[in-house]
């Protein structure tokens, strides 16, 4: 189930970049041991992304999907197989590595937000600069402009519960936008949302991946979010069973890439 | 590196700030033990100062020879008892042994004496000169008596305040006056500065000290000419007191003819034999002292790890959040350390404060003479921190390893 589609190959020695896809999957099992059973949440998934791609994962619960997910971000290791991110092997890592690496390259945006509560939307946006070490300074100015970036210019001062959902939302957006991350990982980012804010986190989402080719993942059991997104993974136990390409969008991202 | 610890500890301050009643509640451990100890120090620094106070009110560098018990057929006298000691060993001391820079001698009996209608009994000392600057003894007016005196036999009488006191109206002046000391007339030449207490509680301000050759020839009636009740020695270093106390011993027996297997018939005391006995008790209090703020830190320390895994499981959540977006274990383990550290230390200063109160109000109330020790304040605050540190640990480490699928998940 290699993946690589011939015009973002085309794309890429035209524009000088490395040929390699951003995300390479290659037999990847995780396999939980509770007790005495055995339980292979994921079983041998081959899986490629290019850079600036939007991919939807969807499938029934416990069809791996989140498994996927949180193996993509860097949050676990496979049980085996081989997980290549820009080029570099990090399927056997250690925790302080991934905590680097996710701090680099990855932005998480969750299902139930996850914004520190009592904390200013400044300072939750500003977090993944905290554990980089940048000054503090620097750290306001990009978390200030995050904010701005989803639209929430003025609400730097606001606790999380003074926002709405949508809004809380957004904020989870820029603070996963601050680090300028290569991959945006979105689990089930309208879950907790009406369908007025859900269309609204979805547009924010394209546009990130439109206008400045962040690379986009939407884990998803819903059929209208995931027709936001160029391509579709369908999940079921484990295996990737459907991988479709909405040809509509996908020249769109072509040229967020350039 | 540094916006890290700013944030760190502005996060701390903040979760404390926002759980007061708990954070106060999880201090008082911590309170409790240091303003006890900071109280208790205070007080026996206090009084370790009052007691230092009155051994120097001794004199300085004092070495005190006492002549041996008497033992007649198996029972002993009391100590000085023996008739042991002469004038000729003090002026053969500070011959021989070179570190001694003054020796004297005294003599005493209680005796009555009388100016006009008024009498008092009260403690006569007969002195050699040298004895007045070994204890160091000042004059609030005139002056002491001299070798000459010492020579002559003259009648004159140093008087020490509690003496004046009894014998002379208030404003009356003593110098130059008359008084009778066993009907024998003897001229006021010097008043004592007072010396307070003695570390054995007695008044060392009653006291009249006159020639010792006048005391032994016209007052106190003694057989043995030249025989002293104690002897006196000084050394200029305090160090000196041990090689002092030797040599006294070495040229005594000697000058007494003491076989090797004779016991001493003296007995050589120094400044620090005397204050030892104080300093024992206050070694007894120190570790008790030590114990009790063991025990409350101790207790203190486990009140605050208990609140810290509350406060590690309570936000689960954040801590997988905060490694999501890159937190490493060190991040979170310094962050929980700091919001230990930070309460303990708070504890610890409202402790300091609390401590000093209580010993400004144990002054008050009770009289006792109290210092603050700037050390002790030092010392408790940075204990209160490695408290922090160390019941800290369990707790932030403990959130340092979770996992962070498993710390967002959580509910």
């Amino acid at each position: 189930m290699n993946h690589t589609s011939p015009d973002t190959r085309h794309l890429s020695s035209v524009t000088g970049l490395p040929m390699a896809p951003l995300i390479v999957c290659s037999d990847i099992w995780k396999i939980y041991r509770l007790g005495e059973v055995k339980v292979e949440a994921l079983r041998g998934i081959n899986l490629s992304v290019e850079s600036g791609e939007s991919v939807a994962v969807m499938g029934a619960s416990g069809s791996g999907k989140s498994t996927l997910m949180n193996i993509l971000g860097c949050l676990d290791s496979p049980t085996r197989g081989g997980y290549e991110l820009h080029g570099r092997d990090v399927s056997q890592v250690g925790a302080d590595d991934l905590a680097e690496i996710r701090n680099q390259t990855i932005g998480f945006v969750f299902q139930n937000f996850n914004l520190i509560p009592r904390t200013s939307a400044l300072e939750n946006v500003q977090l993944p600069l905290l554990y980089r070490g940048a000054s503090l300074r620097d750290q306001r100015a990009s978390a200030a402009e995050a904010l701005a970036r989803v639209g929430l210019a003025g609400y730097e001062r606001n606790f999380p519960s003074q926002l709405s959902g949508g809004q809380q939302q957004r904020v989870a957006i820029a603070r996963a936008l601050v680090s300028s991350p290569t991959i945006l990982l979105a689990d089930e980012p309208t879950g907790n949302l009406d369908s007025d804010s859900s269309r609204d986190i979805m547009e924010v989402l394209m546009t990130l991946n439109r206008e400045d080719g962040l690379t986009l993942l939407v884990v998803t059991h819903e059929a209208n979010i995931a027709a936001y997104t160029g391509r579709q993974l369908v999940m079921q136990d484990g295996r990737i069973v459907t991988d479709r390409v909405t040809a509509g969008r996908r020249g769109s991202i072509g040229m967020g890439e350039g | 590196m540094p916006a890290f610890l700013l944030l760190t500890l502005l996060t701390a301050f903040r979760v404390l700030n926002r759980n007061r009643l708990r954070a106060g509640l999880t201090m008082l451990g911590i309170i409790i033990g240091v303003g006890a100890v900071i109280a208790m120090v205070s007080i026996g620094e206090g009084a370790k100062a009052a007691v230092r106070a009155q051994i120097a009110s001794l004199g300085t560098n004092m070495i005190l020879i006492l002549p041996g018990a008497t033992s007649v057929g198996g029972v002993r006298g009391a100590l000085g008892g023996a008739v042991t000691l002469t004038v000729a060993d003090a002026l053969e001391l500070k011959k021989s042994v070179p570190v001694l820079v003054e020796t004297g001698w005294a003599k005493r009996d209680v005796l009555q004496s009388v100016y006009g209608n008024r009498n008092w009994n009260g403690p006569v000392n007969g002195v050699s000169p040298g004895y007045l600057t070994i204890r160091g003894w000042e004059f609030v007016s005139g002056g002491p008596f001299t070798q000459m005196d010492l020579d002559q036999a003259a009648s004159v009488a140093l008087l020490g305040q509690t003496v004046v006191d009894n014998l002379f109206d208030p404003g009356e002046e003593p110098i130059g006056a008359t008084i009778r000391i066993k009907h024998v007339p003897f001229r006021v030449v010097g008043v004592l500065v007072p010396k307070g207490q003695s570390p054995q509680g007695s008044d060392q301000d009653d006291v009249i000290f006159i020639p010792f050759t006048t005391a032994e020839r016209k007052v106190f009636g003694t057989q043995f000419l030249g025989s002293v009740g104690a002897l006196f020695a000084s050394t200029v270093r305090a160090e000196d007191l041990p090689e002092a106390a030797e040599g006294i011993r070495r040229v005594l027996r000697a000058r007494h003819r003491l076989q090797p297997d004779q016991p001493d018939d003296f007995t050589v005391r120094t400044q620090v034999d005397i204050g030892s006995v104080r300093q024992a008790t206050g070694q007894t209090l120190t570790v008790m002292m030590f114990a009790v703020a063991s025990i409350s830190l101790l207790v203190g320390g486990i009140g605050i790890m208990n609140i810290m895994l509350v406060s590690v499981t309570e936000r689960t959540r954040e801590i997988g959040v905060r490694m999501a977006v890159g937190a490493k274990r060190r991040h979170i383990l310094i962050q929980f350390l700091a919001e230990a550290m930070t309460l303990t230390l708070i504890g610890g200063l409202v402790g300091c404060l609390l401590g000093v109160v209580g010993a400004q109000v144990t002054t008050r109330l009770l009289g006792w003479p109290t210092i603050i020790s700037v050390e002790a304040l030092l010392v408790a605050s940075l204990f209160s921190l490695v408290v922090g540190l160390f019941f800290g640990m369990y707790p932030a480490n403990k959130a340092a390893r979770l996992n962070p699928i498993d710390a967002l998940r959580f509910e």
